[in-house]
């Protein structure tokens, strides 16, 4: 008897599932040429656990040998294949079956060839309103060279800067400036350096000592070429000191407790601390604001700003770290693209004004224009 | 001439990077550049190398205050690199015992005092002396407190809308979102605009600045 059931348990097959249907390939757009994308109706037995997913197969010729491709769960549609450039491919898609078997391999798809796009058309949006933004800047900029005048708000952390700076000569103490922790190709270390450059040529003029200390082995290049060329620029190349701007450890936390050491063992009159921070900007801020420095503190991480607002007597909120070195340096041409930022966001209010009505009045075109891919 | 070509090598490179932006075929341009980046930094950490013995063999050797410092940083600079020279850097190598057993614990301990110095910044912060501070003090009391259990035990007798945990949700999601959002628009301007001015040659301050 138990033989008998045995039997029939395992000569009982489990039923096939039913396969996709509507299985279509074509070109993936906007890449290189190299990638075909399959989609398909999923099968009606995709349900709960009957199935397991899709395996996906090709070949080059409608009726010959498909090759097994890849695979996805159930309930996915999509499917996207590396292929060689130029080759033309058929797709059919099978069910990998669970409780169920599985199943057939699908009607095949049309022939699909990949192609390369020269312009990637899902940043349209993105080309124009950079475009906009560009023309927008090299028009203030034409503008303040025809000598247009142009008001610049006052920013407080950075008319700061020649105070802090005097404070440190008048105590014969040293400025200490840390360009961030992030890579050179961070555009807020970039905006740092140029910071630097300005800073540095106002302590080149006042003879007075400036450490920075640095965790990028680029950025410490860089910065060590900045203020050797602002020293000569204020017609002091002698008194740039080398060992000043130094490499200290890639490590974070390694190079916030060497910052922190220099802090209380030198004693710096002013700290800047501009650029890209992460969780160590309370520890670097809080120990300078313990040995009673003037700290002025900038980056674009919006996670770190509450912290260098508790910890620091001046805060560049974002854009104005951006923004400070046209300010310090007040050249016309700098200044005009503030001017053109200015006047960027005044754009950007009235379209997300416009597309919080539009939005309420229950379009969503609007919104959609503003999709990247 | 010195400064004309670094110029037109940025002008050059930052084309090329705005437009792989928008030219598929492109991006393996971009990605040849990461490549690049690795290269030059590999020569530069050698060049940072050389500056910190430098600077630490001069310390120890003038004796100057906390000289004992740079000793340290000599010794385990010496030591790390011939032990992971000599027995390699696997899992399991004297190396990585130093590592995960000096390094790592000694990187935990400065993440740890982030802590004191929280309580010592929110100290600061929440003094009531402006309306902006008590304001701050406020939302800050609500946030920490809805946070917890006890925000939620404090205020259950009230309807849900009113409760800790929702006014926390609605602090975030209304008033400081809107402030995080209104800062990367600028961020995002800003960064635009100093690209702009790297690549046309106007912002020349990683230059040194002269023109």
């Amino acid at each position: 008897m138990i033989f008998l059931i045995a039997l029939l348990l395992f000569s009982v097959q489990p039923k096939a599932a039913a396969p996709p249907t509507s299985v279509r390939a074509y070109d993936t757009p906007n890449d290189n040429g190299g990638r075909i994308t399959v989609v398909w109706t999923v099968s009606p037995d995709d349900t709960n656990r009957a199935i397991s997913g899709y395996e996906i197969h090709r070949s080059e010729a409608i009726d010959g040998d498909y090759e097994y491709r890849g695979y996805v769960g159930r309930g996915m549609t999509e499917y996207t294949d590396g292929v060689e450039k130029g080759a033309g491919y058929h797709y059919r898609v099978k069910v990998r079956g669970r409780l169920l078997g599985d199943s057939e391999l699908s009607q095949p798809s049309g022939l699909a060839t990949p192609s390369v796009q020269w312009f990637h058309r899902g940043r349209v949006n993105v080309l124009v309103g950079v475009g906009f933004f560009s023309a927008m800047v090299f028009f203030f900029i034409s503008a303040a060279r025809r000598g247009k005048e142009l008001f610049v708000r006052r920013i407080a952390g950075l008319q700061a800067v020649d105070e802090a700076v005097g404070r440190a000569t008048e105590m014969g103490k040293p400025i200490l400036y840390v360009p961030g922790l992030s890579v050179a190709d961070d555009v807020a270390t970039i905006a740092s350096l140029n910071i630097l450059s300005q800073v540095a040529k106002k302590t080149a003029q006042y003879e007075t000592r400036l450490l920075v200390p640095n965790r990028d082995p680029i950025v410490f290049s860089i910065a060590q070429e900045i203020v050797k060329e602002a020293h000569a620029s204020v017609g002091r190349p002698d008194t740039y000191r080398a060992e000043d701007i130094f490499f200290v450890t890639q490590s974070q936390f390694g190079y916030a407790a060497a910052v922190d050491g220099i802090m209380v063992r030198e004693k710096p009159a002013t700290n800047f601390f501009l650029g890209m921070f992460w969780a160590e900007s309370l520890v670097l801020a809080e120990t300078g604001s313990s040995i009673g420095a003037i700290q002025i503190a900038g980056t674009d991480a919006v996670t770190q700003l509450p912290f260098f607002i508790a910890a620091c007597d001046y805060t560049l909120i974002g854009e104005e770290l951006y923004a400070a070195s046209s300010y310090l340096s007040r050249e016309p041409l700098q200044l005009g693209s503030l001017k053109a930022q200015d006047w960027a966001k005044v754009v950007i209010t009235a379209l997300v004004v416009a597309g919080v009505i539009i939005s309420a009045l229950g379009y969503q075109f609007f919104t959609r224009i503003f999709e990247v891919n | 001439m010195g400064r004309r070509i670094p110029l037109m090598i940025c002008f050059v490179a930052g084309i090329l990077m705005v437009i792989q932006f928008f030219t598929p075929p492109l991006r393996s341009v971009y990605e040849m550049v990461l490549d690049w980046y690795i290269v030059i930094l590999v020569f530069a950490l050698a060049v940072g190398l050389q500056t910190t013995i430098y600077l630490h063999v001069n310390k120890v050797r003038r004796r100057v205050k906390g000289y004992l410092y740079s000793l340290v940083t000599l010794v385990s600079l010496v030591s790390m690199a011939t032990i992971g020279l000599a027995g390699g850097i696997r899992q399991g190598s004297w190396f990585m015992w130093l590592f995960e057993h000096i390094q790592v614990p000694l990187g935990a301990t400065m993440f740890a005092l982030l802590a004191f110095f929280m309580a010592s910044a929110a100290y600061r912060a929440f003094r009531a002396r402006t309306l902006e501070a008590t304001l701050l003090l406020v939302a800050a009391v609500i946030v920490m407190l809805g946070r917890v259990p006890i925000g939620y035990f404090l205020t259950k007798g009230l309807p849900e809308s009113i409760q800790i945990p929702a006014a926390t949700e609605w602090i975030l999601m209304y008033p400081n979102m809107a402030a995080k959002r209104g800062i990367m628009f600028g961020v995002a301007l800003g960064m635009i605009s100093t690209a702009l001015k790297v690549i046309v040659g106007i912002e020349r301050g990683y230059l040194g600045g002269r023109r």
